[in-house]
């Protein structure tokens, strides 16, 4: 696609009110003919235009530090020049991100930016006209810069496909007209008036499809199963709820691109024969649910949501309901009673949603990755997309590549690749250039994938296999300095908290493995903890109606399958190797290190330091709260953990 | 309710990191909420957007309109309180003026998030789950904001803070 973003749609601009007397909205190929007009008007734009990424993760590195610098210098010399808001491209590590189009130009892309480096750009670029090739970090677009590499040679890029991002961080998410110039809302188009729900879901079977939320299932099948339910009233429901810590590419989907989930569920909802769609978003993620409101506002005035959409008889309306904070409630049956107005706790299946779910009606749930992906499919075909991927698990995947990493981000990658080209080659290796220890898969449901495994292509088989699931894709980079016993603690205190207690081994049986590894973190494990751990473990497993408590306990199960001796480490020496379990390590001052520079002393909050001003500071271990403060002070590594 | 006659904050329970237990108030103003109920009239899966449209408007649930929203749905008050006390979202005591909320996943524990909570709960003299005795601020942990990649991170009021040390975040806290 072209790749360039143009500003929002401004109010009265091109409105349907604008264009037509009548209420009735322009048709889709007017709707189109426009849109691609505006989009190539802005493209030509005689001002310089500077595209801010204004994700929340952008926002949080200092995107509005960076924008009120720019307006700053942009007065201060005098240039006018539109600014736009864009969602995120996926470079997170590079946040906060300013590219900058002059006309005629390519897009110029700058990485890290700080207000300083702002203020230089807009002189010397927007106003001087010389790209800044010391500081620019690629060329976005198929046009070439001398002396900045394109986008899409960049490392992190080379071997990414996007799908489910494919406009994120290109378009104005904010714009349906830039969504409708990039071949948006053309899916549903063609869905509605050329083919029927059978075929729909026959080119979905033929992709390969599956679904992206964490279990794999093949979304064809699932359709067809609703689709197959007698009755008239059906529901179509987006799971917008990303529970899992360390996973955030639902939440920049719906920031960057909220369009495609609205066009995927649309088409969803043909296929199945449901009317009325709901998206169940998390309620941590404001800005996800605003430009899902805005872009449903936007698709009902231009008839691409509502009744009668392209005057066919298919109508279709969205609702958006707020999570209230259960991680359970990604759970099918437990969102659809969430959404009924209950506690939201699981129940047996069957009957399965498609037979009964939302209010006793036939109901399908698709994960946002997987709706973001079905415009895509069909418009570029089944086969484009299953000739990405594996036998048995087609397409790409995105994955929130976060943890000791060096270039953390959001990463879209055909299913079969390595773990090693993701870490080393797109994640540009370990922070400190430490060694890989292993990388959780799959959040709280998950395993580690352990170093010897670095080789494996990455498919849902393949993971499910060495014991760590696709899951949504948070994948967390773990290096030596992590400990894996206090991983599997974290995660447990995360489940057994988050459990609705409705299945006795999941409610008391994952408090047992969080009771025992607390222990064992606080050196009183007892060398048998670990066989009844995988004992328990097993039992909650076996014995929970739902996904949470059916893989609560995999991410202790892998861990001591994969660092079974780092779990002896605690048990029988009482000694963490990682040096991170507090109960277990040990302070002491270097008194041929020492320089007495009092930082330490003044900074402990046990006030455990003692000593003077070059005298040579001795730490009370009676009083050491263990917190490792002067450890991370001290600048002539005279701390010693052991 | 302490012994001063005011608020009855519930403890903060060691082994239920991601949740607080919820109590009532004992005592507190009537709280009128017929105008976020009338739309709702007739309205099926209404009662989880009213407890969060009147915890919008009062930053708690008051016990009065847990009450009101009972009648109105023709619930009974201990259904809404089991329907309430399952979401982490919901509370029964008024929060702080401003909250702060220290993110505890994955990506931001494997970074240090437990050494920046305990900083901010010294900076804050509170600990997680819990309001400062002058109401100004509370402090949550919560599970994910889905800012992985710039670990670890928490949240002043609505202004998101990244790639945090324990000095950044005293920094913060101090403006």
């Amino acid at each position: 696609m072209a790749g360039l973003a143009i500003s929002g749609d401004r109010p009265g601009h091109m409105g349907p009110a604008n264009t037509m007397a009548a209420a009735q909205p322009p048709t889709f190929g007017v709707l189109k003919a426009k849109s691609l007009a505006l989009w190539e008007q802005l493209r030509a734009s005689q001002k310089p235009r500077i595209i801010l990424g204004m994700g929340t993760c952008g926002i949080a590195a200092g995107a509005n530090h960076v924008e009120a610098a720019v307006r700053e210098s942009l007065a201060k010399y005098g240039v006018d020049a539109d600014i736009e808001a864009v969602g995120c491209i996926g470079t997170c590590y590079a946040e906060p991100l300013m590219d900058v189009v002059m006309p005629g130009q390519p897009r110029v892309s700058y990485g890290s930016v700080t207000p300083e480096m702002a203020d230089k750009i807009v002189r010397d670029h927007v106003v001087g006209g010389q790209p800044l090739a010391d500081l620019a970090m690629a060329v976005v677009g198929g046009d070439t810069v001398h002396g900045i590499p394109r986008f899409q040679d960049l490392a992190v890029m080379r071997s990414q496909r996007r799908v489910a991002l494919r406009h994120c961080g290109l378009i104005d998410p904010t714009s349906i007209h830039q969504y409708i110039a990039n071949d948006g809302y053309s899916a549903l188009h063609r869905v509605l008036t050329q083919l029927t729900p059978e075929q729909v879901i026959g080119e979905v079977k033929r992709s390969g499809l599956r679904g992206r939320g964490g279990a794999g299932f093949p979304t064809g099948l699932k359709w067809e199963f609703c689709h197959k339910e007698p009755g008239p009233t059906k529901y179509m429901i987006c799971n917008a709820d990303e529970g899992d810590p360390g996973a955030f590419m639902d939440r920049s989907v719906l920031e960057g691109d909220p369009h495609t989930v609205l066009e995927g569920l649309a088409i969803a909802a043909y296929a199945i024969g449901a009317s009325q769609g709901y998206i169940y978003c998390r309620a941590e993620y404001p800005l996800a649910i605003l430009r899902l409101k805005k872009a449903i506002a936007r698709a009902e005035e231009y008839g691409l949501l509502g009744d009668h959409i392209f005057g066919t008889d298919f109508s279709f309306h969205i609702k958006i309901k707020e999570g209230a904070g259960a991680f359970v409630c990604g759970e099918e049956t437990a969102m659809i009673a969430s959404i009924e107005g209950k506690r939201g706790m699981p129940r047996s299946r069957p009957p399965f949603p498609a037979q009964s779910g939302l209010w006793g009606k036939p109901t399908t749930i698709n994960n946002v990755e997987t709706l973001a992906s079905v415009p895509a499919i069909l418009v570029n075909g089944p086969e484009w997309y299953a000739a990405m991927g594996t036998e048995k698990s087609k397409g790409a995947k995105t994955f929130a590549l976060t943890g000791k990493i060096k270039q953390p981000g959001l990463i879209e990658v055909p299913l079969g690749i390595t773990l090693r080209e993701v870490v080393y080659d797109i994640g540009g290796g370990i922070v400190g250039d430490k060694r890989f220890k292993a990388a959780q898969s799959g959040g709280p449901s998950g395993g580690c994938i352990p170093a010897s495994a670095l080789d494996l292509p990455i498919d849902f088989e393949n993971l499910t296999r060495i014991g760590a699931i696709m899951g949504s894709g948070g994948l967390v980079v773990m290096d030596e300095d992590t400990c894996m016993v206090d991983v599997a603690r974290f995660f447990l205190s995360f489940v057994q908290a988050e459990s609705c207690g409705k299945c006795t081994p999941c409610r008391l049986g994952t408090k047992q493995m969080l009771d025992t590894l607390v222990r064992i973190t606080e050196g009183k494990g007892e060398p048998e903890d670990i066989d009844s751990l995988l004992e328990l473990g097993e039992a909650v497993k076996a014995g929970s109606l739902c996904a949470l408590g059916g893989t609560a306990p995999n991410p202790v199960l892998s861990t001591i399958r994969y660092f079974r001796a780092e779990y002896e480490a605690h048990v029988v020496d009482k000694r963490c190797p990682a040096g991170v379990c507090r109960p277990l390590l040990h302070f002491e001052i270097d008194p041929e290190k020492c320089t007495g520079c009092m930082v330490c002393l003044r900074n402990c909050p046990s006030e455990a330091i003692s000593g003077g001003k070059r005298v040579v500071h001795t730490i009370d271990p009676a009083k050491c709260s263990k917190c490792g403060t002067c450890y991370e002070l001290c600048k002539f590594d005279a701390v010693i953990k052991s | 309710m302490d012994s001063d006659g005011v608020w009855a904050e519930a403890p903060h329970a060691t082994s239920l990191p991601f949740r607080r237990k919820k109590v009532f108030l004992l005592q507190e103003t009537v709280a009128p909420i017929d105008d976020l109920l009338a739309p709702w009239t007739g309205q099926h899966g209404a009662l989880i957007p009213i407890l969060q449209q009147v915890q919008e408007r009062y930053g708690y649930l008051p016990g009065s309109a847990v009450e009101q929203i009972a009648r109105f749905l023709k619930l009974s008050p201990s259904e809404v309180y089991g329907v309430l006390t399952f979401y982490a979202q919901f509370r029964l005591t008024p929060p702080g003026e401003t909250t702060v909320k220290v993110c505890q996943g994955t990506a931001c524990h494997v970074r240090g998030a437990k050494r920046i909570l305990e900083e901010v709960e010294s900076v804050l003299n509170v600990k997680a789950g819990g309001t400062t005795e002058d109401r100004k601020y509370s402090l949550e942990r919560i599970a994910c904001f889905g800012a992985c990649s710039l670990a670890p991170v928490m949240v002043i009021g609505s202004s998101v803070y990244g790639r945090l040390t324990t000095q950044k975040a005293r920094k913060m806290l101090k403006q």
